[in-house]
């Protein structure tokens, strides 16, 4: 851990400037992810911003369109147990449930979860080449232990996966993020926040320097989904561990035909992984495990897997119309009940 | 002996529970020093080789860094290897730290920077400048075992026991067989408190050193024979330990570092080991075992052959029992046993959580399991047809085996007679249902341990003792059994233990301290009663002038004539009628005509159901039955705790543990606990135990057998098994993961 120095912004133009200041300077809300990047020597800001005391980062509000916005600072904890996240999303309580422990949601924020980074073991290890944290040196977890790596979306340069779960709920639901910078506000679709690796992995996300998230959208519509989703996430134990796989899966149902879908895979790529080919080829079929299988095929397509995490495309395969069957039938996947419904 | 009393026998909480919750309990990094200074450890990034170079000057400069201490600049210590050998280690070499520019495992210590805070020396460890020259390594088991050998020197105690018959022979006429390889990732103990040291100094050349250890002794001796101290100016206090699962048995690489730079500086030093540097040293070795049997139709084994294969480092000979269970546990005629090391560029594993008995018997139990099916009989039918009733190893009787009884009571608890034996045949929904069993053994030891007991002159006994509690709850037995001793309630007793002031004690390990150390406490407060009479006699007008130590009875804190209990004196009183307090110390020692003609080992029958779902191989463990033969139980409360502790390792050494070495790297990747899985509390659902009865006037003085590893032993193998029995998949290397069973 190098030292650093240490700003509280008073506001989101505050922690702007702060960071259009200087590039070391990163952003801190709860830290459960930076904190442990800085004592591995991963990161080494010159200069932390601590945004937790800007009291209108931490609100849930109504939007005008019917939606709900959630501050960036509104943490994990507070954001699965609002009443109005339950009712209206709850795929997106859901999602957060099945993430870390209790202490870690309690500290661990909106706004962080989103840019919080691969668990890849060779970007932890500092004695390791790692293009994500020194571009150019290159990608030993190709050829090395990569059971808990990429299927889909990677590149020669990263196998990286994305950890979050709220994120592949934020994706299935059509949430957009909310960034300020010294440009002034841009909002982010989620399929556009996170990236590909390609060449340059060592950017995560489509966040400038100068940019601070300050809180994501989700859509009036996307209420429609609330009767019919599940989160399933498959892990090795059965709670406190990142995904293998996990589908986020929603479903708009008329009877038993698909009136709208989506999905969403956590643990399998770079960014949570959707496609609305295989979202849209649901749209008028009977909702059964016949025409899951095939939205599977779909949005699986192209997968490969690597010396370790082969069975991650089979895995997932049955995890997506696992997860549909469960959308479909209203039973979401519980949160404390680890029986798969 | 003494009986069964208030306390003896009966369920009562840690007495050290309160302290550990508040926070009171003071652990090795804990301990305050005025002037203190802190360490920081650099690892080798490379895993052979040698160091070309090591630029300190960067970190040196670093206002607050005391100093760096490398290969080229260390402190000369102990010329000779054997100075650097320890109580318990395996033939060979040890590691020396800092020794010179030689490479041994990625992870070793090569340099430690002291300063004046843990965060500058955090900071100028990052800025040491290291340039290897890199060496071909083989860090891969499985490369190795070509080259396996068996150790010209074997460790203390660890010899594979003598082949009997012609195994080779047998197999072959055999009309079942089973012949199978059953692999084990290599583990690492990871307690909660990472290993740290704390030294200490003052001006008169003494040093005071907290050590997270098993075994204060062992480490006084290390300190001492590495840095020429006498012992008398080296005093290791370690009051608590946060975990040890066998990690603090030998001296770990802390304690030499933390030493060294304390004799150095002339200042206290203390040291902790990061989560990922406690991947750096002791674990339990990757493991193939290669297991054959034969038996007749009606499933009586003919022939066992179990033959090991298990890495070591380069330096050091590491040899644990693997394959002993193997002639041990069942009636077998012909029997070969081997157990052989590959050296790999790691550092020497070590002593793990029962070392070698859960790896040993995963392989005999899913090959008993394997027999089962093959032979069309129940699995608890088919350990009942082959029971051993004598040590078939040696031939020696047993002071007791209660196995027979862990199997029907433990069968009876867990419903057994309901199981069909068609594996997939019990389902629920999505989740097939699987019964499995496997049969748990260890060693009852007692080893040479001294007590003593003092009555205090406020009429409080004091138990002391250098044995550690880490976490065990040897606290509260020594407790319950002195104030059963003295007659006196349990909070008027103080224990004190882990300190190298104290009576001599063994490291704590082997499931041994409850059996020595409870003994030797039992006979200081034999001897102690009667020193009281004596002294109670002696006070004026005392009602027990004449009384002899039989007819004299010691309750609630009183000594009293046991015909007229009216005549009676406090302790108090008699504790304030002496000038100096009244001690008695006494030493236990291992039966050793009882040995040459005995054996005693710790019983367990673990019954398993697990649910797996049919399409995603997600493993649930729902219910664990734990039978537990054990001699006389000291604590009813504390020894659950034990079994459960060793039942929920058993769970996370059969679905989670494994070290990931990246062999190209020759490194170790995932060197966290959010990669390094152990059972998290969902994974731990309902754990039944169950001691059977298993009176024993022979294997200690108590007729105590241990509980500290019985309850880990058979628990995989009766985890694979029910698995095996759900999924209809044999899976024979461990952990068992999702991905093992998809497809």
């Amino acid at each position: 851990m190098n030292p650093f120095s240490f700003h509280t912004a008073a506001t989101v133009d505050n922690a702007v400037m702060a960071l259009a200041a200087r590039a070391g300077t990163r952003v801190i809300a709860g830290g459960s992810n930076l904190v442990d990047l800085i004592k591995c020597n991963v990161e080494k800001p010159e200069a932390l911003v601590d945004i937790t005391r800007i009291e209108k980062l931490s609100a849930i509000v109504d939007t005008p369109e019917g939606g709900l916005h959630i501050g960036a600072i509104v943490t994990n904890a507070a954001l699965s147990q609002d009443e109005r996240i339950r009712a209206r999303y709850p795929l997106l309580a859901s999602a957060i449930l099945a993430g870390a422990t209790p202490q870690l949601r309690n500290a661990a924020t909106t706004g962080g979860n989103l840019n919080q980074r691969t668990r890849c073991y060779y970007f932890y290890d500092t004695a390791t080449a790692c293009n994500k944290r020194e571009p150019g040196t290159g990608c030993p977890a190709k050829e090395g232990r990569n059971r808990i790596h990429a299927i889909l979306g990677a590149s020669e340069s990263c196998i990286a996966t994305h950890p979050s779960d709220m994120c592949v709920a934020l994706a299935a639901l059509g949430a957009s993020v909310h960034v300020r910078g010294s440009q002034g506000d841009r909002i982010i679709p989620m399929a556009d926040y996170h990236r590909l690796p390609g060449e340059t992995p060592q950017f995560d996300t489509t966040l400038e320097h100068d940019e601070i998230v300050t809180g994501v959208t989700l859509p009036a519509e996307a209420a429609v989904f609330a009767p019919n989703h599940t989160y399933l996430k498959l892990r090795d134990r059965l709670s406190y561990a990142f995904a293998l796989v996990s589908v986020a899966a929603a479903l708009d149902l008329d009877g038993g035909t698909v009136r709208a879908a989506r999905m969403a895979l956590g643990g399998v790529a770079h960014k949570p992984w959707r496609r609305e080919e295989a979202e849209a080829l649901l749209v008028g079929q009977p909702a059964g495990p016949g025409t899951f299988a095939k939205a599977a095929d779909i949005l699986l397509a192209g997968a490969r897997g690597y010396k370790h995490n082969h069975f991650k495309i089979e895995l997932a395969h049955k995890a997506i119309v696992r997860a549909l069957t469960q959308a479909a039938a209203g039973t979401a996947q519980s949160s404390t009940d680890k029986r798969i419904a | 002996m003494i009986a069964n009393d208030l306390n003896v026998g009966a369920p009562r909480s840690r007495i050290d529970g309160p302290a550990k919750v508040t926070g009171q309990a003071t652990y090795a990094a804990e301990f305050p020093a005025t002037d203190l200074t802190h360490g920081y450890i650099v690892s080798s990034a490379i895993a052979k080789g040698t160091i070309a170079d090591i630029d300190t000057s960067e970190a040196e400069a670093l206002a607050g860094v005391l100093k760096v201490f490398t290969h080229e600049n260390r402190p000369r210590t102990a010329w000779f290897s054997s100075n650097y050998e320890d109580q318990v280690g395996p033939p060979g070499k040890p590691f020396q730290p800092l020794y010179d520019d030689s490479i041994l495992y990625s992870g070793q210590p090569i340099a430690l920077v002291v300063a004046e805070t843990f965060e500058i020396a955090r900071q100028a460890a990052a800025l040491v400048r290291v340039r290897y020259v890199a060496a071909v390594h083989i860090t891969d088991l499985e490369a190795a075992r070509s080259d396996a050998y068996e150790p010209p020197t074997k460790r203390s105690g660890m010899a594979p026991p003598s082949s009997r018959g012609d195994a080779q022979k047998a197999f072959s006429e055999a009309p079942l067989r089973v012949s199978q390889e059953y692999a084990i990732a290599a583990e690492y103990h990871n307690p909660m408190e990472p290993h740290a040291t704390t030294v200490v100094w003052n001006a008169e050349g003494n040093i005071v050193v907290h050590d997270k250890t098993q075994g204060v002794l062992n480490s006084q001796a290390y300190v001492a024979n590495v840095f020429g101290l006498s012992k008398k100016n080296v005093r290791v206090i370690s009051p608590f330990v946060g975990g040890g699962f066998g990690s603090g048995l030998r001296p770990q690489h802390q304690l030499f570092l933390a030493v060294m730079a304390s004799l150095d500086l002339k200042r206290s030093v203390r040291l902790e080991l990061t989560r990922p540097q406690m991947f750096s040293h002791v674990h339990r070795p990757e493991t193939i075992n290669m297991l054959s049997l034969g038996a007749d139709a009606d499933g009586r084994l003919t022939s066992v052959q179990h033959h090991a294969v298990a890495a070591t480092s380069h330096f050091e000979d590491h040899q644990e029992v693997v394959v002993s269970w193997s002639g041990l546990l069942y009636k077998v005629a012909n029997a070969s046993f081997q157990h052989d090391l590959a050296k790999l560029d790691i550092y020497t594993p070590g002593d793990m959580r029962a070392p070698g008995a859960p790896l040993g018997v995963f392989a005999l139990e899913s090959a008993m399991d394997e027999l089962a099916v093959a032979a069309n009989i129940d699995p608890v039918e088919l350990r009942l047809r082959n029971y051993a009733e004598d040590d078939q190893n040696t031939g020696k009787a047993h002071t007791s085996k209660e196995l027979r009884a862990c199997y029907s009571q433990g069968a009876e608890r867990f419903g057994w007679s309901q199981r069909n034996p068609v594996p997939g045949s019990m389902r629920e929904g999505h989740e097939l249902i699987g019964w499995g069993m496997a049969s748990g053994v260890w060693e009852a030891y007692v080893f040479k341990t001294s007590a003593r007991a003092t009555l205090l002159p406020d009429g409080k006994l004091e138990i002391s003792c250098a044995t550690s509690d880490i976490g065990t709850g040897t606290y509260t037995i020594l407790a319950q059994i002195a104030a059963d001793g003295l007659g006196v309630a349990m909070d008027a007793v103080i224990v004190k233990l882990g300190d190298t002031d104290l009576p001599e004690a063994p490291v704590q390990g082997g499931s041994w301290t409850a059996a020595s150390a409870g003994a030797a406490v039992s006979a200081a407060c034999e001897t102690l009663r009667q020193n009281v009479l004596k002294a109670a006699a002696k006070m004026p007008g005392s009602p027990l002038a004449k009384a002899g130590i039989d007819d004299i009875a010691f309750a609630g804190g009183r000594v009293s004539l046991k015909d007229d209990q009216s005549k009676s004196v406090a302790l108090a009183a008699v504790a304030m009628s002496v000038d100096a307090p009244l001690y008695a110390e006494e030493v236990v020692k291992p039966g050793l005509i009882k040995n040459l003609r005995t054996s005693s080992f710790t019983h367990s029958a673990v019954f398993v159901e697990v649910r797996v779902d049919d399409e995603l191989g997600v493993i649930r463990i729902t219910r664990i039955v734990n039978a537990v033969a054990a001699g006389r139980i000291l604590n009813p409360k504390t020894a659950r705790s034990q079994i459960i502790g060793g039942v929920v390792w058993g769970i996370g050494m059969a679905l989670h543990e494994e070290a990931m070495t990246d062999h190209r790297v020759g490194r170790i990747m995932n060197r966290s606990l959010a990669e390094y899985h152990v059972p998290v509390n969902a994974d731990v659902q309902g754990i039944e135990v169950i001691f059977v009865d298993e009176t024993d006037s022979q294997v200690s003085p108590l007729g105590v057998k241990g509980l500290g590893e019985i309850g880990i032993v058979g628990t995989a193998a009766a985890i694979a098994n029910a698995i095996h029995h759900a999924t209809g998949k044999r899976i024979r290397s461990l952990p068992i993961t999702i991905d093992k069973l998809l497809g």
